[in-house]
């Protein structure tokens, strides 16, 4: 390779550059969202993980069923139903959009637009 | 032992299932028990009782069905929302015009307008992105998250029955129900003949307001329901006819 040197020294730079993010918040633990859950509530309707992995699809399946199907009741895997809503449901044990979904989402900065018409807790209390 | 491309493929779909199936993997869907059942759900506005409770009755139908549903109150005639309003005989039956003697006997008689949801409706017929469709009950359903802001709808409406959200609603909701969402800049609304109710086993909030029950509830395919015979006992007219929307909504004028 002609000017091995120089070429290597370059590349190292590059990564560095394009690292950058990683080397600003190395050691900086509190980078790491923590979503504020329920306090007096065990579980969510699904595990932890399927809600982690599969939250907006199983929100998009809501929609559609309850909307376009009219069938408004998810029968969870352990057997408990739940009437579908995300105002009435939902947000009944996570009456804090800010602490819940924005933690996480403003971390990894895709922004729903979920709250351009739904009314989030905290919101509903500073209106009245 | 070099792998075959025929065992390759067959891995890969393989692989494709077990994906699929690890995401479909959520709960199931059903109907809540409580929910109302019908195939053809309708009104019938009794205007003569409420023309009698009009004076009193301070348009109670109106009031809960848009601080029920997040309907905002614009100022601005031009880029108002509403669900449900207040009209004269001659403005919700326009064809009558030459009919003087029509036009005087109903022209103080109130007559309570909203979507008609129709049987064959126009505005379904048009919307490019089906955010707009008919339910298997009769209800003409907005998704808004669907609705792109086209306004094809409003113009294949021929009752004007839906608004157009012209800036963000949200500041003209003076007292907004936590339970219920609001809509944004640039979508349609109208009446969804309040099926989130219906999903509970409650009647429209409409019917449920009016202090003179004035407005009755029923499914049209259902021949021992009430509004059947009310239809039957009563002189009952819809909307433009003539257009063949089939309106789902009726008014007892006499
Ligand atoms: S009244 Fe208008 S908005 Fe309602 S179903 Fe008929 S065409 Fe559609
Ligand atoms: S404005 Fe929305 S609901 Fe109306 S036709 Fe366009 S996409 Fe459909």
């Amino acid at each position: 390779m002609y000017n091995a040197g120089k070429v290597i020294i370059f590349i190292v730079v590059l990564i560095l550059f394009f690292t950058i993010p990683m080397w600003l918040n190395l050691g900086r633990v509190e980078a790491i969202p923590k979503p504020e859950l329920p306090k007096d509530k065990a579980k969510c309707i699904e595990s932890k993980e399927y809600m982690r992995a599969y939250h907006m699809k199983l929100l998009d399946d809501w929609r559609k069923q309850a909307i376009r199907e009219n069938k408004h009741v998810y029968v969870a895997k352990d057997g408990e139903k739940y009437f579908i809503s995300l105002q009435k449901t939902c947000m009944k044990c996570h009456n804090n959009k800010e602490k819940f979904c924005d933690s996480c989402h403003n971390f990894v900065v895709t922004h729903q637009d979920c709250w351009s018409c739904h009314i989030a807790p905290e919101v509903a209390e500073k209106w009245q | 032992m070099a792998i075959k491309r025929r065992d390759l493929l067959k891995l890969g779909g393989l692989t494709l299932i077990g994906t699929a199936a690890s995401a479909a993997v959520g709960g199931v869907y059903t109907k809540p028990q409580e929910a109302l059942k019908g195939s053809r759900w309708a009104l019938a506005i009794d205007v003569v009782k409420c023309k009698e409770n009009r004076a009193t009755c301070g348009l109670k139908c109106v009031e809960v069905c848009h601080s029920l549903h997040n309907v905002p109150s614009i100022p601005d005639k031009k880029k108002e929302i509403k669900w449900i309003w207040e009209e004269k005989f001659e403005h919700a039956f326009p064809e009558h015009e030459a009919n003087h003697y029509l036009n005087e006997k109903l022209h103080d008689t109130p007559f309570l307008l909203l979507c008609n949801h129709c049987d064959n409706p126009p505005c379904v017929r048009v919307c490019p992105t089906k955010a707009t469709f008919k339910r298997e009950d009769g209800i003409v359903m907005m998704d808004y998250h669907r609705c792109i802001g086209c306004r094809f709808c409003m113009a294949a409406c021929p009752y004007g029955a839906r608004s157009f959200n012209w800036i963000d609603p949200r500041p003209f909701i003076a007292k907004v129900n936590p339970e219920y969402p609001s809509r944004m800049k640039g979508v349609v609304e109208k009446c969804t003949l309040c099926y989130e109710r219906i999903a509970e086993g409650k009647i429209p909030a409409c019917v449920e307001a009016c202090p003179a029950k004035a407005i009755v509830f029923g499914d049209l395919r259902n021949p021992n329901d009430e509004i059947n015979k009310i239809l039957k006992e009563r002189l009952a007219v819809r909307r433009k006819e003539e257009l063949t929307t089939y309106p789902s909504v009726f008014y007892l004028i006499g």
